[in-house]
């Protein structure tokens, strides 16, 4: 007298709780207490948070802070690619374009400074995906996200393609490729 | 409407009194599930190939186009017909009714094929590879929208009908008090299909008039947040259907019954009034929302329906636990799980249906929706193999342990081939459970999800994975070819039985039924059951390992992240 697939006895609602059951709330509870605090206290404490700062922008509107950037402060070429490799001083603002098929400019940055890395779509959606670190967040077009970040590792960094984002044959999403090289 | 009596049968293998009308729709839906889930399957080893490195299958042309067909037959289409024909059985078969509008049943049988099949059209014309998730700006065909909408207008209309089945249960009487529980799990269901279904015509809609050129314009960051309304509240359906299911299973095979009715039905409620904000833990690592945006949706309310679903984790294995004992198998802390039924394919399929949820889904849903570690796990192969450890592990495995108990009953048929029904529960869930953590491991060393060239052959800007995350993707989809043999093996013991398994004649004698464990307690005398003045103490074992699992895990990632590039 008694299933799941049964109506319950009339006065369900008043039957007691096992033991089993409620120290099981009890700590599942707790634990979910404990996983909000520790989420919200990372923010203060810990050195690895997602920014908040972002802004509306326009193809254009970016793609000239971009040209502006490379401009002023390629350091040499790159000997992959022959592409400018852009060096801003630690501090200041860094501007990342995302597009089919590419993350460009290819970037230099120093091990232990802040840079605020500005990031930004030119066409559909992509994701940064920086490897081997395997930072991950999603890029779109008209909007600037502005995160400050301290590599605190030297060597060759990847910028992989997070968001599937078109292409076909040997070019597409899954070719798509940006470089930062974090020197001492 | 009236009904005579002719309109039921009685069926011998449940002892339900079955409404012909409510049956053949069952039958119905749950055929074009699974035939739908044997090409998502075969889609899903194509993809299987091409993302293993050593063999790289397909064409990236090929391979987009596989990866939309498969994540939307799979995702969608496989367990939205499912679920129908679960919802159709819990408001009428489980409670001896009619259903309700049998013409509008249909009419969401046939809108939703129709749509599957414009959507189909669509991603097979090859210029609909947008993936499921279909993020503007990259545009589909319009026919791909359009089918999308007329196939979830389908899903609505099916669940008003049971609904609708509810309300006719009730003023005719057919069952006493308050709903059973499985049923009010299906109401739990409903009430977040209908929220789900309203959100993805919301989006889609208007993604529809964009793609015919009526609207000039759809935002991302806007399109990802109602998107995802409609993503992730679909997935909650799964889990509400699937834990259901459980609860039945249990009941059928045990004879158990809920340990507390209150606590399975709060924590059903928890779903219902906190789980669609969880939708924002898609959103983690978007740029635009605020991180106290994405705190308080993610955490303190999914928080609550994680706490559900932990609940549901500890009930429905502590009331097996409890029937168990009740039976008289009330030594030790596990002689009631070593004696249970393993070579029945119901019991056994919903068990590994449940443990892996719990440990692989689980575990990792829980971890990975915290706005921190999302970062280091966003997008990566990771997410694929977590949610094949919710989807295909915990849901699939638990609609097809569902369904060997269904054939007799629904098809009237004996199972046919069960030697082979025996060893798919475990041939699919060890397929399943390796591939969805291999995948996991290859995610934590970056490799992509998505993507058709792990070694990003020709580009000048060369990137290599480690050899390991290599090896990890390799196995993984060795696996995967292993769980799609599984998916096979269960679709053709499904036909095999529905089109030539023994009949079971209407009329032959009932089969011999579970006794409840209740009833054999309170005839044999045995009140108190369990040791350490708990009920159920194995369970809570159980539970306690998932529990450190959690924490150890929690604690790993904090570690991981702590060491990477300072962000802010
Ligand atoms: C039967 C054997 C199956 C195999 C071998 C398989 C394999 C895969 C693989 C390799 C991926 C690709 C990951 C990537 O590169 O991004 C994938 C994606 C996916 N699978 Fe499966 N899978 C199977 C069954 C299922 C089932 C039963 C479901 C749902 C119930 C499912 C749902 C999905 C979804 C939603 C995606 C994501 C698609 C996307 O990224 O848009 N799979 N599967
Ligand atoms: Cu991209
Ligand atoms: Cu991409």
């Amino acid at each position: 007298m008694g299933t799941a697939y049964t109506p319950p006895v009339a006065d369900w609602w008043r039957e007691p709780i096992e033991r089993t059951e409620i120290w099981w709330i009890v700590l599942a509870f707790a634990w979910c207490i404990f996983m909000f605090v520790w989420m919200i206290g990372w923010h203060f404490v810990g050195p690895q948070n997602m920014s908040n700062e972002t802004y509306r922008t326009t193809v254009d509107v970016y793609a000239a802070k971009v040209d502006a950037m490379t401009e002023k402060y390629t350091i040499r070429t790159d000997e992959a690619t022959g592409e400018p490799v852009v060096a801003p001083p630690p501090g200041s603002d860094v501007y990342l374009a995302a597009m089919q098929w590419q993350y460009r400019p290819i970037l230099e940055l120093k091990k232990g400074e802040k840079y605020r890395l500005h990031i930004s779509s030119y066409d559909v959606g992509h994701g940064f995906s920086l490897q081997p670190e395997n930072i991950n967040f999603q890029v779109y077009p008209g909007y600037e996200q502005v995160t400050t970040v301290t590599p605190n590792k030297t060597g060759i960094f990847a910028i992989a393609c997070g968001e599937y984002c078109g292409g076909a044959g040997g070019i597409g999403h899954h070719s798509m490729l940006g470089r930062i090289y974090v020197k001492e | 409407m009236a009904t005579t009596t002719s309109d039921f049968r009685v069926d011998p293998v449940s002892g339900l009194k079955i409404h012909r009308t409510a049956n053949t729709l069952v039958k119905w839906n749950a055929v074009a599930a699974v035939v739908f889930l044997l090409v998502g399957g075969l889609f899903g080893l194509g993809v299987a190939l091409t993302r293993m490195p050593s063999v790289q299958l397909l064409s990236p042309e090929l391979f987009y186009l596989a990866l939309t067909a498969h994540g939307l037959v799979n995702l969608v289409v496989w367990i939205i017909f499912f679920e129908m024909a679960v919802l159709y059985f819990l408001g009428a078969h489980v409670l001896g009714n009619r259903i309700a509008t049998p013409r509008w049943a249909w009419a969401q049988f046939w809108l939703m094929l129709v749509g599957a099949a414009l959507v189909a059209v669509a991603v097979l014309g090859g210029n609909s590879s947008v993936m499921m998730t279909s993020y503007p700006p990259l545009q589909a065909e319009p026919h791909f929208y359009l089918g999308l909408i007329i196939f979830a207008v389908g899903a609505l209309i099916g669940c008003f009908v049971f609904l609708g089945t509810l309300v006719v249960a009730k003023r005719e009487k057919t069952y006493q008090g308050s709903l059973p529980l499985v049923v009010f799990g299906g109401v739990t269901a409903t009430v977040i299909a209908v929220f789900t279904l309203v959100s993805g015509a919301m989006i889609l809609i208007p993604t529809f008039l964009w793609s015919v050129g009526l609207i000039g314009y759809i935002d991302p960051m806007m399109y990802r947040v109602i998107w995802w309304a409609f993503g992730h509240s679909s997935q909650q359906i799964n889990v509400v259907a699937h834990i259901s299911i459980w609860y039945l299973i249990a009941s059928l095979v045990f004879g158990a019954k809920p340990m507390s009715e209150k606590v399975s039905r709060g924590a059903f409620l928890l779903y219902i009034l906190f789980l669609q904000l969880g939708s924002a833990h898609h959103l983690l690592s978007d740029p635009g929302l605020t991180s106290a945006w994405k705190i308080f949706n993610t955490s303190y309310a999914i928080y609550l329906a994680v706490l559900a679903s932990m609940i549901h984790g500890l009930t429905v294995p502590g009331s097996i636990e409890l029937a168990q004992r009740r039976k008289g198998i009330d030594t030790g802390l596990f002689t009631w799980l070593r004696k249970a039924p393993w070579g029945n394919p119901v019991f056994s399929g919903m068990f590994l249906s449940l443990v892996g949820f719990g440990f692989i889904g689980g575990v990792t849903g829980v971890v990975m929706s915290v706005e921190q570690i999302n970062m280091v796990i966003h997008n990566t192969m990771y997410l694929p193999g977590h949610f094949h450890g919710t989807l295909v592990v915990g849901t699939t495995m638990a609609f097809m342990a569902v369904t060997y108990w269904l054939i007799p009953v629904v098809f009237q048929r004996k199972i046919a081939l069960a030697g082979m029904a025996k060893w798919q529960p475990y041939i699919f869930s060890l397929g399943a459970w390796v591939f969805s953590i291999a995948l996991m491991g290859a995610g934590t060393l970056g490799v992509q999800r998505r993507h058709a060239d792990i070694t990003f052959a020709g580009q000048p800007l060369a990137y290599e994975y480690p050899e390991i995350a290599k090896g990890l993707m390799d196995l993984g989809e060795i696996f995967g070819v292993i769980m799609s043999v599984g998916a096979v093996m269960f679709i053709v013991v499904v036909l095999a039985s529905i089109f030539t398994g023994e009949r079971i004649a209407e009329d032959s004698a009932p089969w011999p039924k579970v006794e409840d464990a209740d009833v054999v307690a309170e005839r044999t005398g045995k009140k108190h059951v369990g040791m350490w003045g708990m009920e159920a103490p194995g369970t809570f074992v159980l539970a306690m390992i998932l529990f450190a699992t959690i924490v150890l895990y929690y604690f790993v990632n904090f570690k991981y992240l702590s060491t990477i590039w300072g962000l802010s």
